[in-house]
């Protein structure tokens, strides 16, 4: 397959690596890379607020910090309408399968942040009554410690989940 | 205190500490106690306003039960306590005198294991349904407890290898 060289991702690559690239599926990587960008741009949380968390997930959302600098103001009540959980607090035992049924509502691709000690490890609550850390019942894609997180620290987790997005983006 | 004059002579065994009046009760007479406490106008202790157990492992009998009444005519609180047998943790159910005892106690059977005969409908109600134990007993152990999830069990974080 001849190969068009065109300016920008193809700069320093000799004619024979471009044709290796293209047996790579080049398309599909640059691909890859809109879609990560794209979905990390604008991800929808569902709203999970469970305890004190939600309170600075709340201060997080709301004037002063401004999630929707990076396009993440829309809590969603609904899980269908949302790709990004944020576990606010601790779940207590009978909560987990609520949580687990919400996550599942939730549409491919979706990602859970375990925000603050209770809901990463059970924090002080090491007793019958809470699940000692969320990531029991569904997968954690980034754990945000504290007690609870200041919103600078949630808004770090956050960051760091959009670059997981970003650079790990796969078309599904 | 005139209310403490008042229960002693239907109740014995009645204490004042700290300006609460307190009655020990016997589990067979209680409904009985509890109905004639309400009916008594001067008395009047219409609202059961907590349910609750206490713990003494060692001693017998191991559990009490305490009922804490209130008038609203008279603004006058009461205090019953009923032991309650290790081997035969069983109580009479009051919701037909206090329908507000109905969840008070199911949370007693959810929380210390005692039965209330009677009651209409006695399942756990804080947690979930197949939970094993009660965990407000002294004896249960102490810590967090294995998340069990769809088959799965996972010990908490610091018993994890």
């Amino acid at each position: 397959m001849p190969v068009e060289r065109l300016e920008g991702f193809q700069a320093g690559k000799t004619a024979d690596e471009a044709e290796e690239d293209v047996r790579r599926g080049i398309l599909l990587t640059s691909l890859d890379r809109a879609v990560g960008w794209a979905r990390k741009q604008s991800m929808w949380p569902v709203t999970f607020g469970l305890a004190c968390c939600a309170i600075e997930m709340m201060a997080t959302g709301a004037a002063r910090y401004d999630l929707s600098r990076w396009g993440m103001e829309l809590f969603r009540a609904s899980p269908r309408q949302a790709d990004l959980m944020i576990v606010a607090g601790r779940v207590s035992q009978k909560m987990g399968p609520v949580l687990r049924q919400i996550y599942d509502q939730m549409p491919e691709p979706k990602w859970v942040i375990s925000m603050g000690v209770c809901a990463s490890a059970g924090g002080m609550f090491t007793n019958y009554a809470i699940v000692q850390g969320v990531d029991t019942i569904v997968p954690v894609d980034v754990y945000v410690p504290g007690c609870p997180p200041r919103p600078e620290m949630l808004m770090f987790g956050i960051l760091t989940l959009q670059e997981k997005v970003r650079s790990q983006g796969r078309f599904r | 205190m005139e209310l403490a004059t008042r229960v002693r002579e239907r109740l014995p065994e009645t204490i004042v500490a700290r300006d609460e009046v307190t009655s020990v009760v016997a589990r067979e007479d209680l409904v009985e106690v509890l109905g004639s406490l309400r009916e008594d106008p001067e008395l009047a202790f219409d609202l059961l306003s907590s349910l609750t157990a206490t713990d003494w492992p060692g001693r017998s009998p191991r559990f009490w039960l305490s009922y804490e009444l209130y008038s609203v005519a008279h603004r006058h609180r009461l205090r019953l306590k009923v032991g309650v047998d290790e081997d035969d943790p069983r109580a009479p159910s009051v919701t037909a005198l206090y329908p507000t005892a109905d969840w008070h106690e199911r949370e007693t059977y959810d929380f210390y294991g005692v039965r209330f005969d009677g009651h209409p409908d006695l399942r756990r109600i804080l947690l979930p349904d197949d939970w094993e134990g009660h965990p407000l007993r002294k004896t249960e152990e102490l810590g967090g407890v294995d998340t069990r999830f769809k088959g799965a069990s996972v010990p908490p974080v610091d018993r994890r290898t």
